[in-house]
């Protein structure tokens, strides 16, 4: 499923990790054109490699104000030179979430997370209680109103029964609420500005989307050589599985040199101590 | 209208004990020589606002300048906590840290509606988050034409704001390039602003929608070169990565922190701190 081109190696990998047939995976879930409200690490690798690949006219947006940026190398902040550098325009951030987000200019919402609940609610504020945290999470930035203001969310995360649990501790941002039914019974003209929701969980092991009756999430594809006891194992709820899952199709050559190379762009950026100024 | 000051005479006059105060700049442009010289002079009790605190508020609140926090997004981008802020939050250390918990888009409003002069922001936001549980200033309103309910939070008015910016004219007039933020807004929301840049010119050359600030929309300015580093400022220097990544360990531990404070910060001339 890579852009076809002439040159490019299209045949299967024969060598990836888990991490990166997420990132792959993920990248192929953004279509050609696609305006994307781009969160800050693994959606941002994700994103750029779609944008590198088979959708070179994917739209990024960074909620610093950088609009359809192209950056060389993934940025280690969302406020990175490079992003402003390689932008079309660079708008203040509150003309940024009003206008262009606020505004319904936004296709998808690309969303990582700490913890992710059995109705795609996601919390990025902290495990435990409000006042007496366990742990300090950073908190909403964007993603509150991402959640909702896209016309639909990807979220992007790691497999584990620590972030796949029956209830977050904390809703940060809204998926379908903690019945699945919060976004059902909106006001006639919060729903016409109101967003799907998270239509597309990515992790390193599976696929996963809401049902369509009770938007609770369910694993829909298995990622080659995962079993569905490794998905039951790393998540935190009695996970349900969709008739006949897919087999998530393994990544091409192609894109995993991409992704490489990517990458080690970006590590060889940032660990540069004196770069060049940002012109 | 603006004054030109010395660092030290521009903090010492304009940001007080107790004060409310925001050193805005999201990501780029973050004043940090200001924030130093605030820690120098070791400000108490204030109030602090900022979308993104990062590493200079995890200083200032470290180093104990804070009894309050209003933000929206709390750490150390692409690196993780911040541990000084944590140690405040969760163990109350080196002083109970009261926080006040937004999201980026109520937060840009917030400023928007400051600089407007307005009591309010008003957005389609929060909607499902348990955020409104948790801050009493995230409220609702009912939209007299439609209906519709809309979260409402109070404007951001702060005592006074400081922030970075490329450079000023010799009149005072400031030119602000690249990711510009709430920088505008966050000025012109407060009661009083400190301006620092990288050099003072003969003319601003901005093109005719530049973010300019006027001068007499300014309080004070301070030269201060290398003023926002280690992040960056677009056209003079570039962010520094490195010390994002080694503010990790220096800032988990309380006296490894103390100590890099005190070589670092309290001990060097103004506008000269890394």
């Amino acid at each position: 499923m890579s852009d076809g081109s002439p040159g490019h190696d299209n045949t299967t990998a024969h060598d990836y990790t888990a991490t990166e047939m997420m990132t792959v995976t993920a990248s192929r879930a953004l279509t050609n054109g696609t305006t994307c409200f781009v969160g800050i690490g693994l959606p941002s690798e994700a994103a750029n490699l779609a944008r590198l690949t088979h959708a070179p006219d994917t739209v990024l947006i960074y909620e610093s104000g950088t609009l359809q940026t192209r950056p060389d190398v993934l940025p280690l902040s969302i406020g990175d030179g490079e992003l402003c550098d390689t932008a079309l325009s660079t708008v203040s951030v509150p003309e940024m979430f009003r206008y262009w987000l606020q505004g319904g200019r936004v296709d998808v919402g690309f969303l990582g997370t700490a913890q992710i609940d059995r109705y795609a609610n996601l919390n990025t504020t902290l495990i435990g209680d409000y006042r007496e945290p366990k742990v300090r999470l950073p908190g909403g930035g964007g993603a509150p109103e991402i959640a909702t203001n896209s016309r639909e969310v990807f979220v992007m995360i790691k497999h584990s029964a620590r972030a796949f649990v029956e209830e977050v501790d904390f809703i940060t941002s809204l998926g379908f609420g903690r019945d699945g039914r919060a976004r059902d019974d909106l006001h006639p003209e919060t729903a016409r500005h109101t967003g799907r929701g998270p239509t597309l969980v990515i992790t390193d092991l599976c696929l996963m989307r809401p049902d369509p009756d009770t938007h609770e999430l369910v694993v829909t594809s298995i990622h080659p050589g995962v079993t569905r006891e490794q998905i039951i194992e790393a998540t935190g709820w009695s996970v349900r599985f969709v008739n006949a899952p897919e087999a998530t199709p393994e990544p091409s050559a192609h894109e995993v040199q991409v992704l490489r190379e990517l990458k080690a762009r970006t590590e060889r950026h940032h660990a540069g101590h004196h770069e060049e100024a940002s012109a | 209208m603006a004054e030109f000051l010395s660092l030290h005479e521009a903090i010492a006059r304009h940001v007080h004990d107790g004060d409310i105060v925001a050193l805005e700049g999201f990501t780029h442009l973050i004043p940090f020589a200001a924030g130093h010289e605030i820690i120098r002079q070791k400000r108490q009790n204030l109030t602090l606002i900022r979308m993104t605190p990062d590493l200079l508020y995890d200083q200032m609140i470290g180093m104990g300048c804070a009894s309050k926090l209003i933000f929206s997004w709390g750490g150390n981008p692409g690196v993780g906590s911040l541990h000084r802020l944590r140690d405040a939050v969760e163990k109350h250390y080196p002083a109970k840290l009261e926080i006040l918990e937004h999201s980026h888009a109520a937060m840009a409003c917030a400023w928007e509606a400051g600089a407007a002069g307005l009591p309010l922001a008003v957005l389609r936001g929060y909607l499902g988050s348990d955020l409104p549980r948790v801050n009493q200033d995230i409220r609702h309103i009912d939209c007299p034409f439609t209906g519709e309910r809309l979260a409402a939070i109070p404007a951001n008015r702060p005592d006074v704001t400081v922030v970075h910016a490329q450079k000023a004219d010799r009149a005072g007039n400031v030119l602000i390039e690249g990711i510009i933020g709430v920088q505008k807004e966050a000025v012109l929301a407060a009661r009083r602003s400190v301006v620092t840049v990288e050099e003072v010119v003969d003319s601003l050359e901005a093109t005719p929608n530049a973010c300019v600030l006027p001068a007499w929309a300014i309080s004070a300015i301070a030269v201060a070169p290398g003023g926002a580093a280690p992040s960056y400022t677009h056209g003079y220097y570039a962010r520094r990565n490195d010390v994002y990544k080694q503010w990790d360990a220096i800032a988990r531990d309380r006296d490894t922190f103390r100590q890099w404070m005190e070589d670092n910060v309290m001990t060097v001339e103004e506008g000269v701190s890394a």
